[in-house]
């Protein structure tokens, strides 16, 4: 099998469970966790592409770009989950219903 | 590709199922540091060193230093209401190791050859040279984020401070 298909493989699958989690949690810490999970499948398909391409240097900058844009968005947003928290008193996005109807 | 390249490959794909699918927040959260010493070991192996040296400071000790603290600043569960959504919880996940089941068999099974055929390029092998001399519209990039994310985190402790006092 195809070398650069098999870390494919791996990617999509990694892709599909941070997708999924986002899709079917309702707790505001596990969709973050779920964005992390994401974030880990498209830095390893950056490295990959660098990998099969030959160009490690271009691809390991764009990981450590990358990499600084994933801290401050965890970092945001878990000020927002604390802001959310502090409101309602729960990390439940069923409570989230200040905006309804 | 060697053997511990899949095992690692096979590794990283369980901790990421674990770290969603575990019932603790705060197992999930070591879950999730797991994940980034894994892909962290799979750069150093695919000659990252850079990339793995960020990755594993940054995301499996930073990252993880701040989910330990959102996870102990708000109030876990009850063991009682922890039961009580187990179920709900059980039900919403059920899916997903048999959907990631699944995908993976299929895209095994199904072998796409990927012929990287780019223009070529001067490869510069010191990444810092590279980050320095020809990326700095990204360090620009990074510098405006990393304000945006204080100025951001600034202004939510202030409407905090202002609710709380």
């Amino acid at each position: 099998m195809h070398l650069i298909w098999i870390f494919f493989v791996y990617i999509i699958v990694t892709f599909v469970i941070g997708l999924y989690c986002i899709l079917a949690t309702t707790n505001l810490v596990r969709a973050l966790i779920g964005i992390e999970v994401l974030m880990k499948a498209v830095t390893l398909l950056i490295i990959i592409a660098g990998y099969a391409s030959g160009r490690t240097s271009l691809a390991q900058s764009l990981v450590i770009t990358l990499i600084v844009a994933e801290t401050v968005l965890i970092a945001v947003a878990m000020g927002i989950v604390l802001s959310i928290y502090k409101h309602t008193k729960s990390l439940d996005t069923k409570n989230l219903t200040d905006l309804k109807g | 590709m060697a053997v511990i390249d899949e095992l690692i490959l096979i590794m990283l794909a369980a901790s990421a199922l674990w770290t969603v699918m575990t019932r603790s927040l705060l197992r999930s959260a070591i879950g999730l540091a797991l994940t980034s010493a894994l892909l962290a070991m799979l750069m150093f192996r695919l000659n990252n060193p850079f990339a793995a040296v960020f990755e594993l400071s940054v995301c499996a000790g930073l990252i993880s230093a701040l989910f330990f603290c959102i996870i102990t600043i708000t109030e876990p569960l009850t063991p009682e209401k922890v039961r009580e959504e187990a179920g709900a919880r059980f039900g919403r996940f059920r899916y997903l190791p048999v959907i990631v089941l699944i995908v993976g068999i299929v895209l095994r099974v199904l072998t796409v050859k990927i012929d990287v055929k780019l223009p070529a390029l001067e490869e510069i092998a010191d990444v810092r040279h590279f980050l320095w001399a020809h990326r700095q519209l990204d360090l620009i990039g990074q510098i405006i984020i990393l304000l945006c994310g204080v100025f951001g985190i600034v202004i939510l402790l202030k409407e905090l401070r202002k609710k709380g006092g």
